[in-house]
């Protein structure tokens, strides 16, 4: 069982029908002990990323995070759910992410159009089994106006070029965070949470 | 890159479609999950509801019809028609919707722009504008609300500034003079939007031939098309339409 972590905040319900649809059973949840007990954990998010995090805070849920990503569990951040595995961002002053992941978050200063909302093409960086049988340049879809920029390039699994070339996907161990949503990502985004399911089948 | 899309537009009533979606393969023709699922399967980039129902009845029926359709699409889909609150938009959202459009809502209280926005994102608020030609205005081009039958005197590039600030994350401009004439989007309008503001605009109304898509985003600096008789009728497939904008040297996903 894979548990969708619910502070509130969030594209929970696309998130489980797409799970349904590669087969994976899946619990929306706010309950600390049905997230540490599911077989693989997904942090979705959506909104500013100061009020993800207090909302996270304010659930009790932060410890179960850091938690799962401590003991070994497949745990994937999807959009600003993958913002918040990383240390700060810039959103609306500084404030602290759950730090798995040491980076930032900053906002795109390029001169196209912000958010940057529609499909782009994700090619693969470092070798990972979320993007086992995806194809290299495949489309997915993102909807977001700040990006990640990890401390070590070698966690970006996928890049992404919007007016510059930046981590579009990254993996630390068995914690994955992508910037776009696989859940609406058509065929391809269904293939990526296939392996993300098989991933936490066999951990 | 800076890939262009196409979004299908869909008039549902009362949780059924209103004009109904062409597509060989319907079993049935008026049911809009369906469709949503043919044009996501046909390549459609995103999926816009317009919800033209007018009971509060009606509305419950539309809640269950997106539902419906959330859960049978793998593309991102934007709900708009009726929304008055962040309430509303809560309620779309809870049963999948990933975006919402608000058009009228916003004309009589622009707060709602800001609330919505803090709430859930810039990226799930969409702001529909209605225009027509008026020479009274500095841009030319006025606000219409109600389905396009009030005038409100304000100006429409100004007002699409206005609730971009407000932290709107598109802007959907739809010209009312050249809705349904088939006849071409109106360019000076969506360039003089797109030109204006920061975020993506999707061009809307009027669509009737392969031209007018790539004349939307070439000169009318569109990030998107919205297109619904051009796609519902059965005159060009979704594949058609990306075959040509990308002739046209317009990057798209094929």
């Amino acid at each position: 069982m894979i548990a969708i972590i619910d502070y509130g905040l969030g594209n929970l319900r696309s998130v489980q029908c797409a799970l349904r649809r590669v087969g994976a059973e899946s619990a929306i949840t706010a309950d600390a002990d049905e997230i540490s007990g599911a077989d693989g954990v997904i942090l979705p998010g959506v909104g500013a990323f100061w009020r993800a995090m207090e909302n996270l805070r304010k659930s009790d849920l932060v410890n179960v995070v850091l938690e799962t990503a401590k003991n070994g569990k497949p745990l994937l951040g999807i959009c600003l759910g993958m913002q918040m595995l990383f240390s700060e961002s810039d959103e609306h002053g500084r404030h602290e992410g759950l730090g798995i992941i040491p980076g930032k978050v900053i906002r795109f200063t390029e001169s196209l159009k912000i958010p940057h909302m529609g499909w782009n093409e994700v090619k693969h960086g470092t070798p990972s089994p979320l993007f086992e049988s995806v194809k290299d340049g495949a489309f997915f879809y993102f909807a977001h106006s700040y990006y990640v920029v990890p401390n070590d390039p070698a966690v970006a699994i996928g890049v992404t070029d919007y007016g510059k070339t930046y981590a579009s996907a990254v993996q630390k161990g068995n914690v994955f965070g992508v910037q776009f949503h696989p859940e609406r990502s058509g065929p391809v985004g269904l293939e990526m949470l296939t392996n993300f399911y098989r991933l936490c089948k066999t951990t | 890159m800076d890939y262009k899309k196409i979004i299908p537009c869909l008039d549902v009533k009362d949780g059924r479609l209103v004009k109904g979606v062409h597509f060989v393969e319907l079993k049935e023709v008026g049911d809009p999950a369906e469709a949503a699922a043919a044009y996501s399967e046909a390549g459609a980039d995103e999926l816009v509801f317009l919800d033209i129902t007018a009971t509060v009845e009606g509305r419950k029926t539309m809640t269950d019809a997106v539902k419906r359709t959330a859960d049978g699409i793998s593309v991102p889909l934007t709900v708009g028609g009726g929304i008055a609150s962040t309430d509303d938009m809560q309620r779309l959202f809870d049963v999948g919707a990933d975006k919402v459009s608000v058009n009228t809502a916003a004309v009589r209280n622009p707060d709602l722009v800001k609330e919505a926005a803090e709430k859930f994102g810039s990226e799930r608020i969409t702001v529909a504008i209605d225009t027509r030609k008026s020479d009274s205005l500095p841009s030319g081009f006025e606000v219409m609300v109600r389905g396009g039958r009030e005038p409100t005197g304000i100006d429409a590039v100004e007002w699409a500034g206005k609730v971009v600030a407000l932290g709107a994350g598109a802007i959907l401009p739809t010209s009312m003079d050249a809705d349904g004439t088939q006849a071409g989007y109106d360019i000076p309008m969506t360039r003089a939007i797109a030109d204006a503001v920061s975020v993506p605009v999707i061009a809307s109304g009027g669509a009737g031939e392969l031209e007018h898509l790539s004349a939307a985003i070439l000169e009318g600096h569109a990030a998107a098309v919205l297109v619904a008789s051009i796609a519902h009728f059965g005159k060009f497939t979704i594949a058609q339409m990306k075959e040509h904008l990308a002739a046209a040297g317009i990057p798209v996903r094929l």
